[in-house]
């Protein structure tokens, strides 16, 4: 196995779980959006992201270009076959996106912009939890190339994966707002919080026994001997920090909720991973097969080691920036 | 319907739209990274209203710049999925570059600039507007050197259908680099001076506050009467370039159907592929080797020097050359009248010249536009110039799928870019007054809390 083609999959990995962290708790916002009491909540919910929620989006981009570059070929086919979804994800996006500038200029259209958010955010994560149920369920691929056609990514399972991402991206919303809101609208948060761990614990469950059903070489993976061992701890520390979230919660913590959804995300994710190793483009193309000439991989590796530390520092400066507590009415602009 | 042409189109007109955004936050970050250093340098309030009403047009601009360009990112692959397989290992690591370096950047102290003034000090908030200055610039840096290369490609080569990088400095600055990015760049900073002049001159002739409107005026005049003729000599040196390595682009650009010398410049009239000659031509006789050449007879290529199927649409070609240029030209005239009343009339400008300066506002962004359409579709049929052909990389989808997300994004676009007029609309005509800038923080530091770590944050 040669070395380069797993660093880049451990940092496409890594770009791909701070995205989903990062940008699933202002998306989660806009899941919420059509539940909260009325504009003064949907101002400061929105304000809570308004400084950050470019930067969370970028990570999308670093994956897009990261695959692109580092595995071109997977590139290829995993975009040719999520054509539709991916699409519908970019024109969501668009609309999520303006609305952070649009809403706060607006006066009596500021509902149409409401809409735009909370829409534009829920398809979007529909969009991706569809995307990831699609490449789970396995890619139709000869010689290299996306043999399936234009609606294979529509299945129950892959919209089944799409609302649970939607149910966890609320629940990272959630907690977020538990850590930047104050009175009525936190007891709200908590409310929320609540509710969408249990969407989100069902869906876990689902979907954890969907997979193995539906995948014999998922089956193998995770329930033959020796593996069932060792990775039998995943759903276990799921199910431990799954009660410690609902706990904190319980006793109105502020920022452990956070940091649990987060840790539950990990999980999930960390659970997609053993379960699709050391495919790409699942049971069709591995990353290595994937991988770009070494001359590219090295060549944008060194500008990785070099500027991510950067960008890391800064984002966290940014974050601490705009930490605590966020007032009605304030940074409205 | 092919959806080869399909997705061509699609690529066209999301690329189109997108790049009008990048071309006025460029120039206004810089414009407002000089007016936040005229306000700490001074002290004068003035240069900070001017910075809060600036800063909410370039927000709006950013804001829709961004959203367009994700969708760029993920286009090569959906609808251009074997390029991104063939020639990925080479642009991808260009445009990762970009993300890198640019996109987190700007992202990053975007919300510092625009959110920041009331929780860090003034030169941590100069300093985020300064980043974000440098990193749109820094974007377009790697953004055009990736399209460069697809014009002029070195430094790498096709084996087994994939391109492989030989030498990464090569690829970087290849030969049409420094030209195309200094054009794009001027385009940029010319453009925005021009739209900055005309909402200005809205300002000072409509506006509550006249000397408000009066200052940026002669601010954006001054620079578009320095940048116009910069961008007409930058631009007259990329031809020199196209010429030597994409002849029958500039073949095409001239409308020259034979090679031969004592070519004519053909000024105006309809290329008409299917005679090979220009219908209604109105030409400058042997101007077209003099400008090419140099001399009355050097020899230009003309499209007949290769095969017909090698030709990129020589109409559109022709024509958007033309309204780049008179664009250029006529921003030149406008600027260089506007310095001269400008310097004549301390106080004043004639009512005619600041309602054409309003008109103005678009002409920039149009020869933009044009300018990219010269570039993209006088290098077809190929997307790597003379080595791949952009039929033969497109992603192998049905066409009404394509057809399909074509309409999308036209319905999504004419929407967005309907909101976004509206709104900038609403922010120029409120003007200052409604612009009420924030106090800047006293202290260097921001409140202090603990970042993280304590339960109750109380």
């Amino acid at each position: 196995m040669h070395a380069l083609p797993l660093v880049w999959a451990g940092i496409i990995a890594l770009g791909v779980a701070i995205y989903v962290v990062m940008d699933g708790f202002d998306l989660g916002i806009g899941i919420l959006f059509p539940f909260a009491k009325d504009h003064g909540h949907r101002d400061v919910m929105m304000n809570t992201v308004a400084p950050v929620w470019d930067g969370n989006e970028t990570w999308l981009v670093m994956g897009g270009v990261g695959l692109f570059a580092a595995f071109p070929r997977a590139y290829a086919i995993l975009l040719h076959a999520l054509y539709i979804p991916l699409i519908l994800m970019l024109v969501a996006l668009i609309f999520r996106g303006i609305s952070f500038e649009f809403r706060f200029k607006a006066h009596k259209s500021r509902v149409l912009w409401d809409i735009a958010f909370s829409a534009g955010s829920m398809l979007t994560a529909l969009c991706q939890g569809i995307t990831l149920g699609a490449v789970v369920q396995g890619i139709s691929v000869i010689d290299g190339r996306y043999t399936g056609g234009s609606f294979d990514w529509l299945t129950p399972f892959s919209l089944f994966t799409g609302l649970s991402v939607v149910a966890g991206y609320a629940l990272l919303g959630s907690s977020w707002l538990i850590m930047k809101t104050e009175e009525d609208l936190l007891d709200w948060c908590y409310r929320m919080a609540r509710r969408s761990l249990l969407l989100l614990l069902i869906a876990i469950a689902v979907v954890s026994l969907w997979t193995p059903i539906m995948s014999p070489a998922i089956r193998e993976r995770w329930f033959s001997i020796p593996n069932f061992y060792y990775l039998s701890q995943v759903p276990l520390a799921t199910l431990l920090l799954a009660a410690g979230l609902w706990y904190s919660l319980k006793r109105r913590h502020t920022y452990p909720p956070f940091y649990c959804s987060v840790g539950l995300f990990m999980l999930a994710y960390l659970g997609l991973i053993i379960s699709i190793w050391p495919y790409i483009v699942p049971r069709a193309v591995t990353f290595e097969q994937a991988a770009a000439p070494e001359s590219s991989q090295v060549f944008e590796l060194v500008g990785f080691l070099i500027v991510i530390p950067i960008i890391l520092t800064y984002t966290v400066a940014g974050y601490y920036i705009f930490h605590g507590k966020v007032k009605a009415g304030e940074h409205y602009h | 319907m092919d959806a080869v042409l399909l997705s061509r189109v699609q690529m066209a007109f999301t690329l189109s739209f997108h790049i009008l955004f990048p071309t006025l936050t460029i120039g206004l970050a810089v414009f407002l990274a000089i007016l936040e250093s005229l306000w700490l340098k001074t002290g004068d309030d003035f240069y900070r209203r001017h910075y809060h009403f600036w800063v909410k047009l370039f927000a709006l601009t950013f804001g829709v710049g961004v959203v367009s360009g994700v969708v760029l990112s993920y286009e090569f692959g959906t609808n251009f999925g074997r390029f991104s397989a063939i020639a990925g290992s080479v642009v991808g690591p260009l445009m990762s570059y970009e993300v890198l370096t640019a996109f987190f950047m700007e992202a990053g102290f975007l919300g510092i600039m625009l959110f920041g003034w009331n929780r860090v000090g003034r030169k941590l908030h100069y300093t985020a507007t300064l980043l974000v200055a440098a990193g749109t610039v820094t974007s377009a840096f790697w953004i055009l050197s990736a399209n460069s290369w697809m014009q002029t490609p070195v430094g790498a080569e096709l084996r087994d259908g994939v391109f492989y990088p030989l030498d990464w400095w090569q690829i970087v600055f290849n030969p049409s680099f420094p030209y195309r990015l200094a054009h794009m760049l001027l385009a940029a900073l010319l453009s925005s001076s021009v739209f900055v002049a005309g909402v200005s001159a809205f300002l000072w002739s409509k506006g509550p506050e006249p000397r408000f409107g009066r200052f940026s005026f002669r601010f954006a005049i001054a620079a578009a009467a320095i940048l116009a003729p910069l961008q007409i000599l930058a631009g007259d040196q990329q031809g020199l370039i196209a010429e030597r390595y994409q002849p029958i682009k500039v073949a095409a650009i001239e409308g020259h159907w034979q090679t031969g010398g004592h070519a004519p410049l053909v000024l105006f009239g309809w290329p008409d592929v299917e005679t090979r000659s220009n219908k209604y031509a109105v030409e400058l006789p042997e101007a077209g080797s003099l400008i090419i050449k140099h001399s009355r007879d050097g020899v230009v290529v003309g499209l007949d020097a290769v095969d017909p199927k090698d030709w990129p649409s020589v109409p559109v070609v022709f024509w958007a050359f033309r309204i780049m240029v008179g664009l250029g030209f006529l921003m030149l005239a406008y600027a260089w009248l506007g310095a001269w009343y400008a310097k004549r009339h301390k106080d004043d400008m004639p009512r005619w010249f600041l309602s054409a300066a309003v008109w103005m506002v678009p002409a920039g962004f149009i020869a933009t536009v044009a300018g990219w359409w010269v570039a993209e579709t006088g290098r077809q049929p190929w997307v790597v110039y003379g080595i791949l052909r952009t039929a033969d990389v497109a992603t192998d989808v049905p066409a009404a799928q394509v057809l399909w997300s074509l309409l999308t994004f036209i319905a999504a676009y004419i929407v967005v870019m309907a909101a976004y007029l509206y709104y900038m609309l609403k922010v120029i005509r409120g003007g200052p007054a409604a612009a009420k800038p924030p106090e800047p923080a006293t202290g260097k530091a921001p409140p202090a809390r603990p970042a993280f770590g304590g339960v109750e944050d109380k």
